[in-house]
């Protein structure tokens, strides 16, 4: 056995605290250690180059880098000693740097500390065995889940770069919540008129297949053969035989079903199509406000369908598609009222959340675009527009920054001037973020050019008052109090994670932040991809985003896919459990708790009963190797021998 | 509470045995504290509250209830600071003749009423209608503020008073200023900050369809009731809004006389409001059953 070790300084990140040249020293006294030195940067090119002609020279046959996380280097330096004719896991990473180097601040205490990860690493290198990868095929279809901006341009981009695309929107429409958007900042141009054709393009696109009103039921399967079921739910009209002419919504009776489009700014039919740019433009029906669905009759629907469309019978359906990639774009959810008290918790009606006022704003809104109140109908003339309503409070759970509402209060506060031109509006804010492109002259505009009055300082209390809101607030520029008697108040109400996030995560299995945000493989270099491969994040679901950064990330999710599929056959990771046929006794207890259902049960020809593991499913967790009783299931290249060498290596020193 | 709140602590008393709770005094118990205490030093307000819990604790009664906010607001933090805090249990616990082992919870009257015994049961004594009665119920400060300490309803829009007294029959309106501040203590050093702060609440009250404020806290009522002619004469506004405890609308909802429930002893005169009361004819549940048998019946 023949080890090099190679003890990294990465600047002054490790050499600061840790004394590598004496790591270096005690290392070379390990039995089987034929070389040890220390590096400035090993990573670097020439750091690599050193390593190769070392394995060369020295004729090693292991090695072992002491340095950061392998989560940073690990594969760097695996394919290193791949080029220098070794197999890529006759290689260890110790990591001195996150581990050691940063966390501790006595450097005698580091050092030796190094020293005992170093032997660690060495008596693991020296237990690992050549792992071989097998090759599976891959299904070059992608699926997208959610489609707002970021999926449909995530779809549009591997759909035109010729792969077969399937989208699953949660909602009846795409078009997500960009749909509902009256004008974009900063260029007030209209969003639907900018959005409508990439809906039409997802429409009539012959490789992408969309399933609306449908939710992911389960995912099975591993990266390159996932096998997704989708739950079509029930619309109780038949979407092939709709036209969308509107004359059931026209004709409906039942006038009070909550319009989840318009964000309840006033109530719909209980049959709908949510808006006039709707794709697919069809009608469904909510049997929660249904007279036929209540109370047995009515049937008004079917008699006036030109098409005999509607089926009051129809149940959910389950369809399932094979994918070889997907990408997660399930968007955002915003804060309920009834979170801020403070503000009314949704009790007055004429305090109303950013997302509705862009409803009302809104030409095919249910107020064709004129302002009014929604308690009496009436314009407004004075408007207070509240940001941080609950983002960056920690009292309602949410500490982070919801990343878009200062622009759009910026935007809704110029069209208000532009509707009313002798309004007066308001803005209390903690601070003004406009850090894109254009975006602070934006805010500038709204102030300068169209006299919204921004006050700087919270809003503590609001409160009716006759027919006006009272809010009041802090000026902190002044430090006064300040109430303004407001006709209308828009709260920008924090974004948070979307509903349903939590369990869709898990049927991914990928992870998520304390928030509810899906977590990216790295945030800085691997902003879309996540720690389970072949699933990738673009958009809001991933943490607050506006327009420009949620087509950004849906078109370099598409460029993941893109070039994962560009492949045939895709490698395995070969560090995944074996089973000792000879050891195992059958008792399966792996076979339940493996949270992949990576593996099965399998008859040996002598009858006998054993597990086994569909390698291409396995992951590699371990969770079975913990399970098993008789040590018969191992995980490759974390065998319980080189697990035990480490801790021996450890204890003997 | 019998010296400067002998209403509330008479109505409370009255209003707690129609619903079949047995109040015991605990014997020999001591001021908690209030405001000045806190005011100086935390260990010895800590101790001041703490020496009553420690006689409820050795009484084995697992609850303390006090009508005051103020009282519970200082049973609750040095509860909750002893229970915490180690240090600061060994402390307070030197200046006691007995440690406090922390096995007391501290709640309000109006928190056992809401919770503990329930709508229905406080709907059940009801004898009596007022209809001309509106109320704008009036929570104060801290009865249910901090909301890590006082761990009851919510801290910007409570509801229990609001229910309470819908359910003893009585309209409750939508009223805005529920947590506001009435100035407090500062009626002594100050006293233009709590003619202005109670203005304000007077005003909402009357904007909000009131004829009548109901209050859980002897410190509001004093303010709100005996300063009002303060208010008036400094502010030349001629405010005339009685000011009740919502124990003494309870009392009057179960039928019991204004003097039994020291409602004799407001300033702003209430009488023209609770003339209008008069008995119902059925108890509620006799009415509940003849209603829903009505309903069936057609």
């Amino acid at each position: 056995m023949r080890v090099g070790v190679f003890i990294c300084h990465c600047g002054n990140n490790i050499a600061g605290t840790v004394d590598v040249a004496r790591v270096a020293e005690e290392t070379r006294k390990i039995p089987g250690v034929v070389y040890a030195t220390d590096y400035m940067y090993t990573c670097s090119e020439p750091g690599q180059d050193e390593i190769k002609e070392t394995i060369k020279r020295e004729g090693l046959n292991r090695v072992v880098v002491a340095a950061c996380s392998p989560r940073m280097h690990e594969l760097t330096f695996r394919r290193t000693v791949e080029k220098a004719g070794l197999n890529r896991y006759f290689f260890e990473m110790a990591n001195i740097r996150e581990h050691i180097s940063w966390v501790g601040e006595n450097k005698e205490a580091n050092t030796n500390k190094a020293i005992e990860a170093v032997r660690m690493a060495v008596m693991k290198v020296m237990q690992d065995k050549a792992l071989f990868s097998s090759s599976f095929k891959v299904n070059k279809r992608v699926l997208v889940i959610g489609g707002g901006v970021a999926g449909m341009q995530a779809a549009l981009d591997c759909a035109d770069g010729g792969l077969e695309t399937v989208i699953v929107e949660k909602s009846p429409s795409v078009g997500g919540m960009m749909a509902r958007l009256d004008k974009t900042f900063p260029t007030i141009d209209c969003s639907i008129c900018i959005l409508g054709p990439k809906m039409v393009d997802v429409a009539q696109h012959d490789l992408i297949t969309l399933h609306a009103y449908s939710e992911i039921e389960d995912i099975k399967g591993y990266v390159g053969n996932y096998q997704v079921k989708v739950r079509k739910k029930a619309t109780y009209v038949d979407w092939s035989k709709c036209t969308g002419c509107g004359e059931c919504m026209t004709k409906c009776p039942g006038k009070n079903a909550y319009d989840h489009f318009n964000f309840g700014v006033a109530p719909t039919k209980a049959i709908n199509i949510p808006f006039p740019q709707a794709i697919p433009k069809k009608a469904k029906i909510d049997p929660q406000f249904c007279r036929q669905f209540l109370k047995g009759k009515c049937g008004v629907c079917a008699k006036v369908c030109p098409t005999k469309a509607i089926n009051y019978e129809m149940q959910d359906e389950i369809v399932t598609e094979d994918v070889g990639a997907i990408v997660v774009a399930s968007g955002y959810g915003l804060i309920d009222q009834g979170l801020l008290p403070e503000y009314g918790g949704g009790r007055y009606p004429d305090v109303i959340t950013g997302i509705q006022y862009e409803r009302i704003l809104n030409a095919s809104g249910p107020t064709s675009g004129h302002i009014e109140r929604p308690s009496d109908h009436t314009e407004p003339k004075t408007i207070v527009f509240v940001s941080c309503a609950g983002s960056r409070d920690k009292s309602v759970g949410i500490p982070y920054c919801s990343n878009f509402c200062c622009m759009y209060i910026a935007k809704q506060a110029i069209l208000t001037k532009d509707h009313i031109p002798d309004s007066q509006s308001y803005v209390f804010y903690m601070d003004i973020r406009s850090t894109g492109k254009g975006y602070d002259e934006f805010t500038r505009r709204a102030q300068e050019e169209y006299g919204a009055r921004y006050v700087r300082g919270r809003v503590s209390r609001i409160f009716p008052k006759g027919k006006k809101m009272v809010v009041r607030g802090a000026d902190t520029l002044l430090g006064t109090q300040v109430e303004i008697e407001a006709d209308l108040v828009v709260l920008a109400t924090a974004v948070t994670a979307s509903p349903g996030a939590a369990q869709l995560a898990e049927k991914l299995h990928i992870s998520y932040d304390t928030d509810g945000f899906y977590v990216e493989s790295h945030p800085k270099l691997r902003p879309v991809e996540t720690n389970t491969a072949g699933v990738y994040l673009a958009g809001a679901a991933q943490g607050p985003k506006d327009i420009p950064a949620s087509v950004g990330q849906g078109s370099a999710a598409a460029a993941k896919v893109l070039s994962l599929l560009s492949k045939e056959m895709l490698e395995s990771d070969p560090a995944v459990a074996r089973v000792n046929t000879n050891a195992c006794v059958g008792c399966l207890k792996c076979v339940k708790t493996c949270p992949f259902q990576a593996i099965k049960e399998e008859e040996l020809r002598g009858g006998k009963t054993v597990a086994s593991v569909i390698e291409t499913v396995c992951a590699g967790c371990g969770v079975c190797t913990s399970t098993c009783p008789c040590g018969a299931i191992q995980l490759q290249h974390f065998t319980d021998n080189q697990l035990l060498a480490e801790v021996n290596a450890l204890c003997q020193m | 509470m019998e010296g400067t709140a002998g209403p509330y602590d008479a109505s409370v008393r009255v209003v707690m045995k129609a619903l079949g709770a047995k109040l015991t005094d605990p014997p020999d118990w001591s001021c908690c504290g209030s405001t000045p205490a806190h005011a100086v030093d935390h260990t010895f307000a800590a101790a001041l509250a703490a020496r009553n819990l420690t006689i409820v604790e050795k009484m084995g009664c697992p609850t303390l209830t006090t009508p005051c906010p103020s009282c519970l607001s200082a049973f609750k933090k040095a509860h909750r600071r002893m229970a915490r805090n180690k240090v600061f249990a060994q402390e307070v616990n030197s200046l006691l003749d007995a440690p406090y082992n922390c096995t007391v919870t501290a709640k309000s009257i109006l928190q056992v009423i809401y919770e503990d015994m329930g709508l229905d049961e406080v709907a059940r004594p009801v004898t009596t209608e007022i209809p001309d009665l509106k109320v704008a119920p009036y929570y104060g400060c801290i009865l249910n503020r901090p909301p890590e300490v006082a761990g009851f309803d919510d801290p910007e829009n409570p509801i229990s008073m609001d229910r309470v007294l819908e359910a003893v029959g009585v309209k409750v309106v939508d009223f805005a200023f529920k947590v506001e501040c009435c100035g407090a203590a500062f009626g002594v050093p100050k006293k233009e900050t709590v003619t202005f702060l109670t203005a304000k609440v007077l005003e909402m009250a009357l904007d909000a369809g009131a004829n009548c404020i109901a209050v859980a806290c002897p410190l509001c009522q004093q303010n709100l009731d005996l300063r009002q002619a303060q208010v008036n004469s400094g502010r030349g506004s001629t405010f005339d809004i009685p000011v009740l405890y919502f124990s003494q609308i309870m009392g009057l909802a179960y039928g019991y006389s204004p003097q039994e429930l020291g409602i004799d002893k407001c300033i702003v005169r209430p009488e023209r409001l609770i003339r209008s009361r008069a008995p119902i004819a059925q108890a509620p549940e006799e009415r509940k059953t003849a209603e829903k048998k009505a309903a069936q019946g057609e």
